[in-house]
C-alpha cells in the first residue's frame, strides 16, 4: 500500500519521473540563489523577471516564429540586460536595487507589449513560452540540469565575496574590489535560473521553488550554510510531495508543489526555532544563581 | 443663418451619400478569420472585410486596440460568432460598433454543450457553416438592399461549394476504418466536426482548457489512450504542444498533424480560407488515422 501511494506513480509513468528529476534539479540550483536573494531583500525579483523577458521573447518570435529556443534566448538577453542595468544603477547611485529593478522591468514590459502589438499578433507569447512540469522532454531536462550544475559551480566560486557583500558590503569594499563583478555574476545566475525555469516549468514553479524554500529556511537556521541545506531540502520535499498530491488528488502540478512548500513555510513561521511565532510564547526558565 | 444651415446639411448629405452608389463598398468587421472569409465569399467585391483577430491568432487572448475600435465604428455590418466564443470581446464589439448592424452568425444553430456552456465552434461542421452563410447573406441584404441580387448569387454559388465540401469530407472520413475514428486533441474545438462526421474527439480536461493539467489528468489520458488503442493525438494551431507531445510519446500514439480550430492561417499556411481549412483538417485526420 505505501508502495502504491508513494512510489508506483513514478515507477509507472515516465512523465512523473521526468517531473521529479526536473523539480529536484531546480530545487538544487534555485534554493541557494533564493537564500541570497532573500538576504539581499530582492525576494520579488523573480516576478519582475517574468515580465522583463517579454521584449526579448517577442524579438525572438519576430525573427524565428514560434520557436522555443529563439524566444528563450531572446528572453535571456532581455532579462540579463534588465538585471545588469538595474544592478549597475543601484551600485552607481543612491537608488536601492529593488527600486531600480522595478523601473527597468516596467520599461522592459512596456517595450515588449509595444513590439507584440506592433506586429498585430494575438498569440499569447509568454503563455506559449512558459512550460509545464508534466511536459518535460529530454532536451528541456538537460537544460535544467545544466543550469543547476553551472549555478552550483559558480556559487562555489564566488561564495565568500557574495556572502560578505550581503552582510557587510563596506568591509568587502575595504579589502577587495570583487564586489561589482561578483554581484553581476550572481545576477546572471538568477536570470539564467529564472528564464530556464520559466521555459521548462512555468513561472509559478520557477519563482516559487526559488523563494518559498528560502523563506522557510530562514526560520530554521542563523548561519547561512544550514539555511542553504534547509532550503534545498524543503525544495526537494515539496517537489516530491507536490507531485504525489497532483497525482492522487488531481491538483494542477505546479501549484501543488508550491502549496506544499507554502504549508512547510507556514508551519515554520509558527514553530520555527529561529524567530518563529510560537517559541517566544513559552520562554525557557532563566537560570538564576 | 438658416441658409448656412441648409448648405451644411446638403454638404453632409453629399458626404454620406459618397461619390455615387456603385463604387460604395459595405465595410464589414468580423471577430475571427473564419467569419471574415465567409463574409468575403458572400459579399464578393461589394464588401471590405476586416477581422479583429488575425491569422493564427487566438480569440481567447485577444486584446482590443484603438484601431479595432475604429474599424468597428466605421463598419456597416459587424459579425460575431456568438455562443460565447467572443467572451467579453462581444461587449466591446457591440459598444464600438455604434450604428452598425450587429449579426450573430450562429443564430438558428442548435448548439452542442461543453459542460454547462454552449460549444461555440459550430463552423467545424459544414452544415452549420451554411447557416452562417445564409445569416450573413440576409444581414448584407438588410444593410445594402440595392446589391441584393449580387449577394444572393454569391451566396448561392458558395453554398453549392459548401455542399460539395460536405460530400468530400464524408467520403474522406469513410476511408478510415470505423474502429480507428478516434483521437485526442488539445482543445475542445471539434465537437461539431466529430458529431457531424462520426469521429470521436477526446479532449482531456486540463489539456484542453485554460486550467493547468494535474498529474492525475495526464496519467488518465495516457491510460485511456493505451486501453482504447487511440491511434493518434493531434496538435492545434493555437496551443502549447509540449505536454501533448509528452503524452503521445508515453502512450505510444502517433502525433498527427496540426489541426486548425479557431483561426485560419495566413496565405502561406495550409488553411487561408474556410474551405481549405476543412480540407486541411480532414486530410490530417485521414493521414493519421487511416494508416
Amino acid at each position: 500500500m505505501p508502495y502504491d501511494v508513494l512510489i508506483a506513480p513514478f515507477a509507472e509513468f515516465d512523465f512523473m519521473r521526468r517531473a521529479l528529476v526536473g523539480t529536484l534539479a531546480l530545487a538544487l540550483g534555485a534554493g541557494p540563489i533564493g537564500v541570497i536573494l532573500m538576504l539581499r531583500r530582492m525576494s520579488l525579483m523573480g516576478d519582475a523577471m517574468a515580465h522583463a523577458i517579454l521584449p526579448g521573447a517577442a524579438v525572438g518570435f519576430l525573427v524565428a516564429g514560434l520557436n522555443l529556443f529563439a524566444m528563450s534566448a531572446g528572453g535571456l538577453v532581455a532579462g540579463l540586460l534588465v538585471a545588469v542595468l538595474a544592478g549597475v544603477v543601484a551600485r552607481a547611485t543612491e537608488l536601492k536595487e529593488d527600486a531600480s529593478l522595478a523601473a527597468f522591468f516596467l520599461v522592459s514590459l512596456a517595450l515588449g507589449v509595444t513590439i507584440v502589438s506592433a506586429r498585430g499578433t494575438n498569440i499569447d507569447l509568454l503563455h506559449f513560452l512558459f512550460g509545464n512540469v508534466l511536459g518535460l522532454d529530454t532536451a528541456t531536462l538537460m537544460l535544467i540540469a545544466a543550469i543547476s550544475t553551472l549555478s552550483l559551480l559558480v556559487l562555489a566560486l564566488i561564495w565568500r565575496p557574495l556572502v560578505l557583500e550581503c552582510v557587510d558590503p563596506g568591509f568587502l569594499r575595504s579589502i577587495s574590489r570583487a564586489g561589482a563583478p561578483v554581484h553581476i555574476a550572481f545576477l546572471g545566475l538568477v536570470v539564467l535560473n529564472l528564464v530556464g525555469g520559466f521555459q521548462a516549468l512555468g513561472t509559478l514553479l520557477a519563482v516559487g521553488l526559488m523563494m518559498v524554500p528560502a523563506v522557510t529556511a530562514r526560520f530554521w537556521a542563523r548561519d547561512i550554510s544550514t539555511m542553504l541545506a534547509v532550503a534545498v531540502g524543503v525544495g526537494v520535499l515539496s517537489g516530491y510531495v507536490g507531485l504525489l498530491l497532483s497525482f492522487h488528488a488531481g491538483v494542477a502540478a505546479g501549484p501543488a508543489i508550491i502549496l506544499v512548500a507554502g504549508a512547510l513555510c507556514l508551519g515554520s513561521v509558527l514553530i520555527g526555532p529561529v524567530g518563529g511565532v510560537v517559541r517566544p510564547l513559552f520562554p525557557k526558565q532563566h537560570l538564576e544563581a | 443663418m438658416q441658409r448656412v444651415g441648409w448648405r451644411f446639411a446638403a454638404a453632409v448629405a453629399m458626404l454620406v451619400a459618397g461619390p455615387g452608389h456603385a463604387q460604395q463598398k459595405v465595410d464589414i468587421a468580423a471577430s475571427t478569420t473564419v467569419l471574415a472569409d465567409l463574409a468575403r465569399n458572400v459579399g464578393g467585391d461589394h464588401v471590405n472585410v476586416v477581422s479583429l483577430v488575425g491569422p493564427n491568432g487566438d480569440i481567447h487572448s485577444y486584446v482590443p486596440s484603438p484601431a479595432d475600435a475604429k474599424n468597428l465604428a466605421d463598419a456597416k455590418l459587424v459579425i460575431l460568432n456568438g455562443l460565447g466564443l467572443e467572451g467579453s470581446t462581444a461587449q466591446f464589439m457591440r459598444i464600438a460598433a455604434k450604428g452598425a448592424k450587429v449579426l450573430v452568425a450562429s443564430d438558428g444553430i442548435t448548439p452542442l454543450r461543453l459542460g454547462n456552456s454552449p460549444d461555440p465552434h459550430a463552423w467545424q461542421s459544414v452544415a452549420n457553416a451554411k447557416t452562417y452563410v445564409a445569416n450573413i447573406r440576409d444581414a448584407l441584404i438588410a444593410v445594402d438592399p440595392a446589391d441584393r441580387s449580387v449577394f444572393e448569387a454569391n451566396a448561392a454559388a458558395y453554398l453549392r461549394r459548401l455542399d460539395a465540401l460536405d460530400a468530400e469530407v464524408k467520403a474522406a472520413i469513410a476511408t478510415i476504418p470505423p474502429q480507428r475514428r478516434k483521437l485526442v486533441t488539445t482543445h475542445d474545438a471539434f465537437g461539431y466536426l466529430g458529431t457531424a462526421y462520426g469521429v470521436e474527439f477526446i479532449a482531456p480536461h486540463g489539456v484542453s482548457t485554460e486550467a493547468e493539467a494535474s498529474a492525475r489528468d495526464v496519467a488518465q489520458i495516457i491510460a485511456q489512450i493505451r486501453a482504447q488503442k487511440i491511434p493518434a493525438v493531434f496538435l492545434e494551431n493555437v496551443a502549447d504542444p509540449r505536454l501533448l507531445e509528452r503524452i503521445a510519446r508515453e502512450s505510444g500514439a502517433r502525433i498527427g498533424g496540426t489541426l486548425c480550430s479557431d483561426a485560419l492561417t495566413d496565405a502561406n499556411g495550409p488553411a487561408p480560407t474556410y474551405v481549405e481549412m476543412m480540407r486541411h483538417n480532414v486530410k490530417e485526420l485521414v493521414g493519421a488515422l487511416a494508416g
